[in-house]
């Protein structure tokens, strides 16, 4: 490269590839650790007689190969990718929320009970309040418990947990009493939504429009951190929320404001999933997409435009499993075993960041 | 012997027969977990482990006919978790209540993926001693029907107290708990005792998870577990870590949880689904009356993350 043989162009002696390698660590940390992880679940597969190579071939089949396998993944895409921003954003103040899916649940009923109100209505009007519904009651939960953690000290972690559970009676609760269609016999359900009010796929693709909404988001969350002095705000707050309280930043605020936009996007994980996919709210909503998001979240290491490609790959998985299920004779947890052991691999790079000389700046300066 | 109508009376005395009968598991998770966080750590992967102890304890008691070698299983299970979260902890850079979260996961898919063969067979029971035979109201009597594991876990909660205040041992465990830098001084390795501790509160789990499975509700499937494992943490706090007070707590929390039920069987059945809410909100409302912004909790060791 040109700029190698003019190192002098910096005061510091930087060039290109000095700027470079320190970024490339964040790419090839949890590159490797997806690796590892992988090599892990393959050993666990051989340990109880199943071959590695069948499982990753079926992944790439199932998931990967075709348009059809692609509608498969990008279905369930889009709850990833807001479930995973309801942990990122918190994270980068900090904190670990990981009740996201208490908030989807609740979105999604929220929506299904607007969208009953709201029959008649002109469609975008309808959608635009349902999706307003979903938002409203994910703000309020995630929210609050971004302000118990500001105002008393509470975990938000366990608190977030709890919430979670209790979403999940309260959910079971409205959807058996007052909000259940008399005519959902086996499986109780709010009215269904008219046709006006449900959303339909994109053209070209056959995936609905959720997952173009959760991309857009992703990248507009990008820019909030990267790009805004709000953003940058919440970084240093994250790095150290007492240097930032030193710093007259209003923590509270930002953390408060950060869950509820978490908050938000679970909620219209909801929304979607009762809008595009379920046409009304039942207990199919709860599928456990926030807590795979969980997973998404750290995998892309809190970074919202690494939480597209990492939603694409989990969502893959994830639409393999049938297959893998039926070719194999594998049992449906097959693949919440193998998320469990990129998880702890993940989790495990982190300790060497830093350790590489090769990721340093002072490793290209011209020696 | 016929029921005799004993009327409202059921309500209490339902919630006292539940309060026995739910509190184990959570008296052995937050036992385990008050041991792990004295040392200075939060291991959240509990509820993974007591999943886990609840497939291979039925399995075991299930292969063998034997209800205690499965107990022995689970608590085995227990200590492999507790080991490997004792282990990656260690590490610099690794955050114990992220690992804690992907240890739940993995203990949960584990658990799943193995237990699929054991959804059917029915395996044996862990017995239960009758400290009702005084009474001649047979709802008294099954209701004093008390499992071996609560008195173990009884014995357990005052041993623990005594050994924190009055052993070496203990006194390492607090050493380790309240300052890595004094540990060091006295020659102590932190990473060590924290790993020991850890792999010893995962054995509990593993014993909470056994006890679901082989006793009450007495069965295994995927769905056993209602968060005990996770409440157990919060409970913890709430007993400001201290054993005793974790056995109260683990009453309390098994009153609540043993609330529904009860008042279903007098017929009340409007909200179930609420009432069975009921542990948990009553967990996040102690969790965040005994929380405080300002001050460090009364009784947290010092190097504990959730309370820096």
């Amino acid at each position: 490269m040109a700029n190698v043989e003019q190192p002098v162009a910096h005061p510091s002696g930087a060039s290109t590839i000095s700027v470079l390698m320190p970024r490339a660590e964040g790419l090839v940390i949890p590159f490797a650790a997806l690796l590892a992880g992988s090599l892990a679940f393959s050993l666990f597969l051989l340990l109880v007689g199943k071959s590695p190579v069948t499982f990753f071939g079926l992944v790439w089949m199932a998931g990967f190969s075709t348009a059809f396998s692609w509608q498969n993944t990008l279905s369930q895409v889009a709850p990833l990718l807001f479930a995973a921003l309801c942990v990122a954003l918190p994270a980068r103040l900090g904190l670990v929320v990981i009740g996201g899916e208490g908030a989807i649940v609740l979105g999604g009923l929220a929506a299904g009970v607007a969208g009953t109100q709201a029959t008649g209505w002109p469609p975008a009007a309808g959608l635009g309040f349902m999706a307003l519904c979903a938002m409203a009651l994910g703000v309020g939960w995630i929210a609050s418990i971004g302000a118990l953690r500001i105002k008393r000290g509470v975990n938000e972690t366990i608190a977030s947990l709890l919430m979670a559970y209790i979403a999940i009676a309260l959910f079971n609760h409205l959807v058996e009493g007052p909000f259940r269609d008399p005519a959902s016999l086996n499986k109780p359900s709010t009215l269904p939504l008219t046709e006006g009010l449900r959303i339909g796929e994109m053209p070209l693709i056959s995936a609905h429009w959720g997952v173009l909404v959760g991309i857009l988001a992703c990248i507009a969350c990008w820019v909030l951190i990267e790009r805004t002095t709000l953003g940058f705000a919440a970084r240093i707050a994250g790095d150290n929320l007492r240097a930032a309280q030193v710093q007259g930043l209003p923590v509270g605020r930002l953390v408060v404001g950060f869950t509820a936009l978490g908050g938000a996007f679970a909620g219209l994980a909801g929304f979607f999933e009762v809008a595009a996919v379920h046409g009304s709210a039942n207990g199919s909503l709860i599928a456990g997409y926030g807590y795979t998001g969980i997973l998404v979240a750290f995998l892309a290491r809190h970074n919202p435009l690494a939480i597209i490609p990492v939603a694409i790959l989990l969502g893959g998985f994830a639409a393999s499993s049938g297959l893998i299920q039926r070719r194999m004779d594998l049992p449906d947890a097959t693949i919440l075993v193998f998320q469990g052991m990129i998880f702890v691999a993940i989790l495990l790079s982190e300790t060497v960041y830093g350790r590489f000389k090769i990721f340093t700046p002072a490793y290209w300066e011209v020696r | 012997m016929d029921p005799v109508d004993i009327g409202l009376w059921g309500v209490p005395l339902a919630i006292l027969a539940g309060a026995i009968r739910v509190s184990t598991p959570f008296l052995f998770v937050s036992l385990g977990e008050c041991l792990t966080e004295r040392s200075g750590r939060i291991n959240l992967g509990l509820e993974g482990t007591l999943i886990f102890g609840a497939m291979s304890g039925y399995a075991v008691a299930y292969e063998t006919g034997s209800p205690f070698l499965g107990v022995g299983a689970a608590a085995l299970a227990g200590v492999v978790f507790g080991l490997v979260h004792g282990w990656i902890c260690k590490f610099k850079g690794v955050n114990d209540i992220a690992i804690g979260i992907a240890l739940m996961l993995l203990g949960t898919g584990l658990a799943f993926f193995f237990g699929k063969p054991y959804i059917q067979p029915v395996a044996p029971k862990l017995p239960s001693i009758s400290l009702g035979g005084w009474s001649d109201v047979p709802q008294v009597q099954s209701a004093l029907q008390v499992n071996v594991l609560f008195l173990v876990g009884a014995i357990l909660a005052v041993f623990l107290w005594w050994m924190f205040r009055s052993t070496r041992v203990g006194l390492v465990i607090r050493v380790v708990g309240d300052s890595t830098d004094a540990a060091r001084a006295m020659g102590l390795n932190a990473d060590r005792v924290r790993l020991l501790s850890t792999a010893a509160g995962g054995a509990f789990a593993g014993v909470a998870g056994a006890y679901l499975s082989l006793y009450y509700p007495g069965s295994w499937n995927e769905g056993i577990s209602s968060g005990q494992g996770l409440m157990a943490v919060a409970l913890v706090i709430f007993a400001r870590w201290n054993p005793i007070n974790c056995f109260w707590a683990a009453l309390l929390f098994g009153g609540a949880g043993a609330l529904g039920p009860a008042l279903q069987s007098v017929g009340v059945t409007q909200g179930y689904y609420l009432f069975f809410a009921a542990p948990y909100v009553l967990t996040l409302g102690l969790l965040i009356a005994t929380s405080s912004p300002e001050r460090a909790m009364q009784g947290a060791p010092a190097e504990l993350s959730i309370t820096k």
